[in-house]
């Protein structure tokens, strides 16, 4: 098995969940390089996410996706942690999965290239055969787009996120996550939505069925579904706007201190970096 | 059993470990280094952060291995023994920035990496800073209190013996 940065591989293989017989440690090995190109960003798979966040190609071609990386994990994490694991990870609170389907990006492997939408497949699976590494990830630079989660109170991970966008010929694209155990997915009754008019009222009234949602302590399914309706109608305002935008939100304080729409669930934004 | 090597605050060490020994077990068990904790040992809560390469780094979550040539330094490396503490620890005794001192060297070790990257951050950077980093007793205002006294003491000293 191959090992990157570890901050999933290792924590999985201490709980059990994996046990190889021997790993192979990529680092150093897999470019971790970040390039503008023809319209998109590569980025090398093995470029940390502390890397990423603080890329001024990214800063000035895509900064919703340095914010984004920004807000992965902690300091240390993103230290170690990289683009490559966490796609191949596909963890269903994961941000990257969302900005890559949001994004249409495409994943550059040892052995092909494969769209985002099909990369990912379920519950932490992807179409990764063994043996095959991904080496880039590809983000089309978009017109407007930007990324609204809604931490889980403990241990800060998304508890939904959605990331909205309308790429460069005006196609509008809502990815979920945090939502679906199966993972991040493309909301595509949204997507329909904004298709007229990309604007936060044009998402009014729609539902994302409960079918599926993930229920735990912290949230049941409904409590998901409404926070995905509400953080899409913010994503899109946010985008919108004249910045690529984070908004990072977590329970704690009156709802509409940050002048958002008055519906917003009860949070505080604790980020919102107009990071352009 | 592979052997591995690296620099441990500025020692050259060497010592022989399992595949699976990760990079904290290696410095308290086998250095003796036992000033780098293992808290949650998920990644969680920063007890273990040490610096590789200059970056804070979270050691229950690396493989010894994986530190082959690297440069580690751990809050043993902050102060000499006879030596005066490091800004960063004489601001948290000068705070009461810890109870029981378990998650402490992390923090340490933590807002050294906040300083090297941000100088001297507001309050709410330092606290959204420390998201990698639990303590239970404090509830953190004096570590905060802490991270910014002695990011502004390090801001004052010559640069050579600013350590990061």
């Amino acid at each position: 098995m191959v090992l990157a940065g570890g901050q999933t591989l290792l924590r999985d293989m201490k709980r059990g969940q994996h046990a190889p017989a021997s790993l192979i440690d990529i680092t150093g090995v897999v470019p971790n390089r970040i390039e503008f190109r023809d319209g998109a960003i590569w980025i090398g798979a093995g470029a940390t996410h502390a890397e990423v966040a603080s890329s001024p190609v990214l800063g000035q071609h895509l900064a919703v996706l340095a914010g984004l990386v920004g807000h992965i994990g902690d300091p240390a994490v993103r230290h170690r942690g990289t683009l490559g694991g966490a796609v191949a990870a596909n963890e269903p609170a994961g941000d990257y999965p969302a900005a890559c389907l949001a994004l249409g990006a495409t994943v550059h492997t040892t052995a092909r290239e494969v769209a985002a939408a099909q990369f990912f497949v379920g519950d932490r699976r992807t179409v990764l055969e063994p043996g095959e590494i991904v080496t880039a990830v590809t983000f089309p630079v978009a017109r407007q787009a930007a990324y609204v989660k809604f931490l889980n109170p403990a241990a800060r991970y998304a508890m939904v996120g959605v990331f909205a966008a309308r790429s460069a010929d005006g196609r509008p694209r809502v990815a979920v996550t945090g939502a679906l155990a199966h993972g991040a997915f493309r909301w595509r009754e949204a997507e329909m939505a904004l298709t007229g008019a990309f604007v936060a009222d044009a998402l009014r009234g729609l539902r994302l069925s409960p079918d599926g949602l993930l229920e735990d302590l912290f949230a049941d399914a409904a409590y998901r579904g409404h926070l995905a309706e509400v953080l899409a109608r913010r994503a899109v305002a946010l985008a919108a706007g004249p910045t690529h935008r984070i908004m990072v939100l977590s329970h704690g304080s009156r709802a509409g201190t940050d002048g958002q729409q008055p519906d917003s669930p009860t949070g505080r934004r604790i980020r919102d970096l107009s990071t352009s | 059993m592979p052997e591995v090597s690296m620099i441990v605050n500025g020692c050259a060490v060497r010592g022989t470990v399992e595949g699976r020994t990760m990079l904290v077990d290696f410095l308290r068990e086998k250095l003796g280094l036992t000033g780098t904790h293992v808290g949650c040992d998920t990644t969680q809560c920063g007890a273990c952060i040490v610096h590789v390469s200059g970056l804070a780094m979270k050691s229950c979550t690396m493989l010894a291995l994986q530190c082959e040539g690297a440069v580690v330094t751990t809050v043993e490396g902050l102060a000499a023994l006879s030596s005066p503490l490091h800004p960063m620890q004489a601001a948290f005794r000068e705070h009461h920035a810890l109870q029981c001192g378990y998650c402490t060297s992390g923090m340490v070790m933590m807002a050294l990496d906040i300083v090297r990257r941000l100088g001297e951050p507001d309050d709410a950077t330092i606290r959204e800073e420390l998201k990698g980093n639990i303590c239970r007793c404090t509830g953190y205002h004096n570590i905060v209190k802490a991270v910014a006294a002695g990011a502004r003491a390090m801001a004052a000293q010559p640069k050579e013996t600013a350590h990061a």
